[in-house]
């Protein structure tokens, strides 16, 4: 059986020439930075290389560049690190109802060190108001931060605005930015977008798992929330992981080398992928953007029921439907018997119920949320690919909706 | 204890004693599963049968604590022994060495404010031994209270019980860790359990094994409602339960055509009763085939809504073959500290689905009427047969608790 993998929120393939690039480096480049010796001046001049890869790509200063080991760390160690930094300036801080766990867990963390924190709502399209925002910042805001695409129903905010937002009502306040989902995705520009802090992770751009990176702006004081023999600056201690960080940065380059026409190709999928099953009972399509008076390129655009939605504004690569009246895991497990891999929106048992946060928050009711799918594509993702998993869908929704729990 | 001491333990036990001319019989099966539990410990070791005891030597270093645990997980034996296993160089040898054992033990309880108080108690087997038992105890007494003049003698009770038994060596211990108590598995037949992935099968599984029964098992998969990870679960269930009860053959049996076709043709209220019927006629199907000569189940009077004395009835009356509930009259409770006991718990109640609640009726009955089961039951008549062949077709034998890993 082939394999259709559409979890690519989850995790990715290992691009094969990132492999290979990075079984050489262990075998061969295996020296530790920090030695003084050849074998470690060699380590060091990867690592140096790998930043000046992702500083290209970020239109920033390589020394810029923390890496950490994964998203969630260099999540934890923005905010942890940025708050208390400046806790003397202030103990406010603002995020969003729909981060990853790695921030909001950050947060409540901070929480109980007594910082207080405003948690924005989102409308249904997962965007935040820039007027609650506004209302939101306080001479005593040391930190914002708010995800870049969320990772389970692609929701895009509009970081340019936000970012200018933060700085007009409050020049001391940092940006804070996770781009986890959006890194190799878009063309993200920090200092254009007066973000200070972005995070980023290996694992979800073809590269390895159990790497990630920050970028830290000019002027940005971080503690570090670990601690070592110095490296980094100090900030993020250990012995760099000198594979990943060169497989993870060769793995960035990769994508941003053809990252338009990939973009375009995404969103071909994303809309072909919908339209296959928008006409089936019980779908409905999560964090799509009405098109209202707009006119935009047809190609682009989508119906479902009745209503005239658009994938531009949304991530090109995550797509969340919700199928009434059957709950996620069955379908899921249904389309894995056909080697389709996706991810379920919520996971639930009747041991433990767990609804998604970011499903609530854009006012699913807990029925379908319960039913909904993520559907992650990659530039590895192929037209047929989706049409196979259209047509799996659309022999076996019909047989699972007549077993349904009641 | 200290343990640095220790090559040898004497495994107790005694119901088997009393087995007749049958005793061999359970002796060897006992020490069978002492076998088994210790195959891949490091290093060699011996076993030695003589009556009424299991010598077991261990050759190389070892793991004591191991050696203990796994043994503590042996049906049929009541204690485990520590054991100095000493060479006949003369009594007066031996004196030394005992004192010197005493020291090592019980060096540090001697100060107490109360005296520590002893027995000693002897038993010559080798009757060519120069002193006899009662001998031995007052002279070894005499010796352990010359050397720490701190002891008392208490005979009738005495903190301390200094056995000492004269054989072709000479062994000498003075604690027991309790064994588990029952009987050798292999000596009590063979029955399938029912086990799903809660908390009361694979304790109800562990209580039958304790009686010296082998298990076969049986989990009724329901692929896509439930996942790879609960079968997994139920194997993982099935494996700390084998530690006990040694190797087990588990059938794995897709039942999610049936399920589908009851909840299509019954009503659905009774889904649940209709549904354990036919997963009792499966097991027991299977139980016959293997050679079983019963099934157990988890049920306990009244926890859930197929638990009732009315339900039971219903799900009972399908099968020939003995039923035996083990946990029928536990609370849950007590079904939940022996699932913490033997280590199944915390397998148990991690969150995956299965079979039996996912299309759990909101008001199952608890008061089935099997007449009227009966004839619901006869809206499957047209369909049934293929499917139960079906099921059987998927039948999978997953053999765990043995090295295949």
């Amino acid at each position: 059986m082939t394999e259709i993998y559409l979890d690519n929120s989850a995790t990715t393939m290992v691009a094969p020439q990132v492999a290979d690039r990075m079984h050489e480096v262990m075998t061969s480049y295996y020296g530790n930075p920090s030695s003084m010796h050849s074998k470690g001046v060699e380590a060091e001049r990867l690592i140096r290389e790998a930043s000046r890869t992702l500083a290209g790509i970020l239109k920033c200063n390589e020394k810029q560049i923390i890496y950490t080991a994964g998203g969630t760390g260099a999540d934890n160690l923005a905010i942890l690190g940025a708050a208390r930094a400046k806790a003397r300036s202030g103990k406010h801080l603002i995020t969003t109802k729909i981060e990853h766990p790695a921030v909001l867990q950050s947060m409540k963390c901070l929480e109980d060190e007594g910082f207080t924190v405003t948690c924005l709502d989102v409308d249904a399209c997962g965007h935040i108001s820039l007027d609650a925002l506004s209302e939101a910042i306080t001479p005593e805001t040391t930190l914002v931060s708010i995800m870049h695409t969320n990772n389970e129903i692609g929701a895009l905010q509009d970081l340019s605005a936000i970012g200018e937002l933060i700085k007009s009502r409050n020049p001391q306040t940092l940006f804070h930015v996770d781009a986890v989902q959006g890194f190799g995705k878009t063309v993200i520009l920090p200092k254009r977008l007066h973000i200070d802090l972005l995070s980023a992770s290996g694992h979800k751009i073809h590269g390895p798992k159990g790497v990630g990176f920050l970028y830290v702006g000019e002027g940005v004081r971080l503690l570090p929330i670990s601690y070592g023999g110095g490296q980094q600056g100090g900030i993020q201690n250990g012995t760099e992981n000198v594979p990943g960080i060169v497989g993870m940065a060769m793995a960035a380059g990769l994508l941003y080398e053809h990252l338009e026409e990939d973009t375009e190709r995404l969103y071909d999928l994303k809309v072909r992928l919908i339209r296959g099953v928008a006409d089936l009972t019980g779908v409905h399509v999560n964090g799509l953007i009405p098109v209202g008076e707009r006119s935009l390129p047809e190609d682009r655009c989508v119906t479902v029921r009745d209503e005239k939605l658009t994938v531009l504004g949304t991530a090109p690569h995550v797509i969340s439907v919700s199928f009434a009246g059957v709950r996620s895991e069955v379908l899921l497990h249904t389309l894995e018997e056909d080697g389709i891999y996706v991810s379920a929106g919520s996971a639930c048992s009747t041991h433990k119920k767990a609804t998604s946060a970011t499903l609530t928050a854009i006012g699913l009711n807990e029925s379908l949320a319960e039913s909904t799918l993520r559907f992650s594509t990659s530039v590895y993702t192929t037209p047929e690919e989706i049409d196979a998993t259209i047509n799996a869908i659309r022999t076996k929704l019909p047989v699972l909706q007549r077993y349904t729990r009641n | 204890m200290k343990k640095s001491l220790f090559h040898t333990f004497i495994i107790k036990y005694a119901e088997i004693g009393i087995k007749g001319r049958n005793r061999f019989l359970f002796e060897d099966a006992l020490v069978d599963r002492v076998k088994n539990a210790l195959r891949d410990m490091a290093g060699t070791f011996y076993l030695r049968k003589t009556p009424g005891r299991i010598f077991l030597e261990m050759k190389e270093d070892f793991d004591f604590d191991e050696v203990v645990e796994r043994l503590g997980k042996v049906f049929g034996t009541v204690g485990i022994a520590p054991t100095l296993s000493l060479e006949d160089e003369g009594f007066e040898k031996l004196a030394e060495q005992v004192v010197s054992y005493w020291g090592d033990m019980y060096g540090d309880r001697m100060n107490g404010e109360k005296p520590l108080t002893f027995k000693v108690n002897a038993r010559r087997n080798r009757k060519n031994y120069p002193k006899n038992s009662m001998e031995i105890n007052a002279d070894l007494g005499e010796v352990l209270l010359q050397a720490y003049p701190q002891l008392k003698v208490d005979v009738h009770k005495p903190d301390i019980l200094l056995e000492v038994e004269i054989r072709d060596r000479i062994y000498v211990y003075s604690e027991i860790l309790p064994g588990p108590g029952g009987m050798p598995v292999g000596t009590g037949g063979k029955a399938m359990l029912l086990l799903s992935g809660g908390i009361d099968s694979p304790v109800a599984g562990w209580m039958i094994a304790k009686r010296g029964v082998t298990l076969d098992a049986v989990y009724f998969n329901a692929p896509p409602y439930t996942s790879e990870r609960a079968l997994q679960k139920v194997v993982d269930l099935a494996k700390i339960v084998s530690e006990y009860a040694g190797p087990i053959n588990l059938h794995v049996i897709n039942f999610t055509d049936i399920q589908l076709k009851i909840y299509e043709l019954c009503p659905h209220e009774e889904l649940t009763i209709i549904m354990r019927r036919y997963m009792m006629r499966i097991a027991e199907k299977l139980a016959i085939d293997s050679g079983a000569l019963g099934l157990v189940t988890g049920e306990s009077i009244g926890q859930v809504a197929s638990q009732t004395m009315a339900s039971l009835v219903a799900t009972n009356e399908v099968c020939t073959l003995p039923v035996y509930r083990p946990v029928i009259a536990f609370d849950k409770q007590d079904i939940v500290e022996i699932s913490e006991r033997i280590g199944t718990y915390e397998t148990s109640i991690l969150p995956y689905e299965d079979c039996c609640t996912i299309f759990v009726a909101k008001h199952p009955v608890t008061k089935p009427n099997v007449n009227v089961i009966r004839r619901h039951e006869h809206n499957l008549d047209e369909v049934i047969g293929p499917l139960l062949e079906a099921a059987f077709e998927t039948d999978r034998v997953i053999r765990v608790g043995e090295d295949e890993e």
